[in-house]
């Protein structure tokens, strides 16, 4: 009866915004979200039954975009953020931000970045969760998430005294980095 | 979590993130998934793999 896998369905959601976060396009993302779904399902024995399913499938989802990614080297990376400059924004003049403004910010961080922010920003994963996800040290996870911050004031031209909110619009595009109309 | 956001722009910029993202976590799932689903249960039953499953 209590299959766990039952509560695959519920991590749907958040594994495609997730996906998005990392695709930065609806449909790769939801590609990415199919073929991280059938291998979790496929090696569900590998899930310890009691840990975090989410921060488990997280974690394939991930990999999965990053053993797809790197076999099709795409150009978007802008370690020196020569991009970045060129495509700096202000906030609107009522102090809040556009969602477009956001989204290309966003879009615009290292995939390590996007990563880092969206699993604790986003998601409150803690940093030893993230690290644990992300392979990595969590020293490394926090300071990703300081630069993606960082920079994402940079990209939007803020600094510390300056507030902003990000307006309504259409959501999904934000993440997926793409203008909403 | 122990480490929060130092100042009021990273708390800001966290706070946006986390509605962008909340937003496009509550978007209805695509039909598609379910089925997938529903198919990768069905395939499995074809195969006797449920240990405990007697």
């Amino acid at each position: 009866m209590n299959d766990p896998r039952d509560e695959l369905v519920t991590h749907l959601p958040a594994m495609r915004a997730f996906a998005l976060s990392l695709a930065r396009n609806g449909a790769a993302a939801d590609d990415l979200v199919q073929d991280a779904l059938v291998k979790a399902w496929s090696n569900f024995d590998s899930f310890q039954p009691g840990t975090n399913m989410r921060a488990w499938l997280f974690t394939i989802l991930r990999n999965t975009y990053y053993s797809l990614h790197r076999k099709r080297r795409r150009e978007v990376e802008d370690p020196d953020g020569v991009m970045a400059g060129q495509l700096s924004v202000k906030p609107s003049h009522d102090g809040s931000l556009a969602m477009r403004d956001f989204q290309g910010a966003f879009a615009q961080l290292s995939d390590e970045q996007r990563e880092a922010l969206t699993l604790v920003g986003a998601e409150g994963f803690s940093y030893e969760e993230a690290a644990e996800m992300c392979e990595c040290a969590v020293g490394t996870i926090k300071s990703r998430t300081n630069r993606a911050r960082k920079r994402l004031a940079e990209l939007m031209g803020l600094d510390e005294d300056e507030t902003f909110e990000v307006t309504d619009g259409k959501t999904m595009a934000v993440l997926s980095g793409k203008p909403a109309a | 979590m122990s480490d929060k956001p130092k100042n009021r722009l990273d708390e800001q910029i966290d706070e946006n993130l986390r509605r962008v993202y909340q937003t496009a976590a509550s978007e209805p799932v695509p039909d598609r998934f379910t089925q997938l689903l529903e198919q990768l249960r069905q395939s499995e039953g074809e195969k006797p793999n449920n240990e405990a499953g007697a």
